[in-house]
């Protein structure tokens, strides 16, 4: 399985994505920086983490002018695998993959924590290797992951299983203390209406080894090799 | 022709930057201030006419300086030479 790291002016996650991808879940990876459009031979592209162009203007709204934009579009519309962490989701966002918008935090702070979550949907290439309701630690670290949607969309979102993971305790209930920075109903992350656009505020590749405190990021990654393996190529 | 174009965030949508300026007003002694909302303001030198510079604004609005999930805008042209 072919994984592509997107690099932007500004991203700076991308070690740590190439790095769990290659030493860690063993696949081939290749980092790709923006100006490129064509992208086929990827099975999956990861939009990492970071600052893409000094987050001017709002977070990823300039990134999603990118070349490298148009290649994931169609990738996206292939029902290839599409994976935005952090920035990268941010950037997903403005370009339209996924629904809604994230604004500053509630507290205005810049949060790097580890937090919990609670998974909503594991019948997804990207969460497969889940339980469903399992509890999993990650790590954040942004200023502006207050996920907001208008309540159409919203409704919308639940019905079809968007709502891919979301704040929780350690215990799994869903609360607003264990929600970090003020996301409705304690949104962590969404994927688009297909499944194969997936897009969250914390870290699956800095919570990929028990060394750093959490290795339930890992999972995240070794689903889609093994989505790819099974029926995943054919599209669901 | 100059254009100015003030973003902010949709009424519908809670401004935390707003909010937290609003309590420190508050706490300054400004217990008239019910509400804050912070936004930006951009400035632009179009080098074309009325007409088109007010179209191409609106589509630039649309397409990059607003994000129009949670963002509204408005601008003013200001004619003349820039």
């Amino acid at each position: 399985m072919k994984f592509g790291v997107i690099v932007f002016p500004g991203t700076n996650g991308d070690f740590d994505a190439y790095d769990v991808l290659d030493r860690i879940i063993g696949q081939p990876v290749e980092k790709v920086w923006h100006d490129r459009e064509n992208l086929d031979g990827f099975d999956c592209v990861v939009l990492p983490a970071g600052f893409s162009y000094g987050d001017y203007l709002r977070t990823g709204a300039i990134a999603r002018f990118s070349p490298v934009m148009r290649g994931i579009e169609k990738m996206a519309a292939e029902g290839k695998l599409v994976l935005g962490i952090c920035n990268g989701f941010q950037i997903l966002l403005e370009a339209g993959l996924l629904p809604g918008a994230v604004r500053r935090n509630e507290s205005l702070q810049f949060r790097n924590v580890w937090v919990n979550l609670r998974v909503e949907n594991n019948r997804l290439p990207f969460t497969q290797g889940y339980q469903p309701g399992q509890v999993l630690k990650m790590d954040i670290a942004h200023g502006e992951g207050n996920y907001y949607v208008d309540e159409q969309t919203l409704a919308d979102m639940k019905k079809n299983d968007q709502i891919v993971v979301r704040y929780c305790t350690p215990g799994g209930e869903i609360t607003p203390a264990a929600n970090p920075n003020g996301a409705l109903d304690n949104i962590a992350g969404i994927c688009n209406h297909r499944g194969n656009v997936m897009g969250l505020m914390p870290h699956p590749e800095r919570s990929s080894e028990l060394l750093i405190g959490s290795v339930d990021g890992k999972t995240m990654f070794s689903s889609l090799v093994d989505w790819w393996k099974g029926s995943g190529r054919h599209d669901r | 022709m100059k254009a100015k174009v003030y973003v902010t965030l949709k009424q519908s949508v809670l401004d935390p930057q707003g909010s937290a300026v609003q309590s420190g007003l508050v706490s300054m002694g400004y217990t008239d201030v019910k509400d804050v909302r912070v936004g930006k303001y951009l400035e632009l030198v179009l080098d074309a006419d009325e007409k088109t510079a007010e179209e191409q604004i609106r589509e630039m609005c649309d397409r990059l300086l607003a994000n129009p999930v949670i963002e509204e805008y408005r601008f003013e042209i200001t004619g003349g030479e820039s």
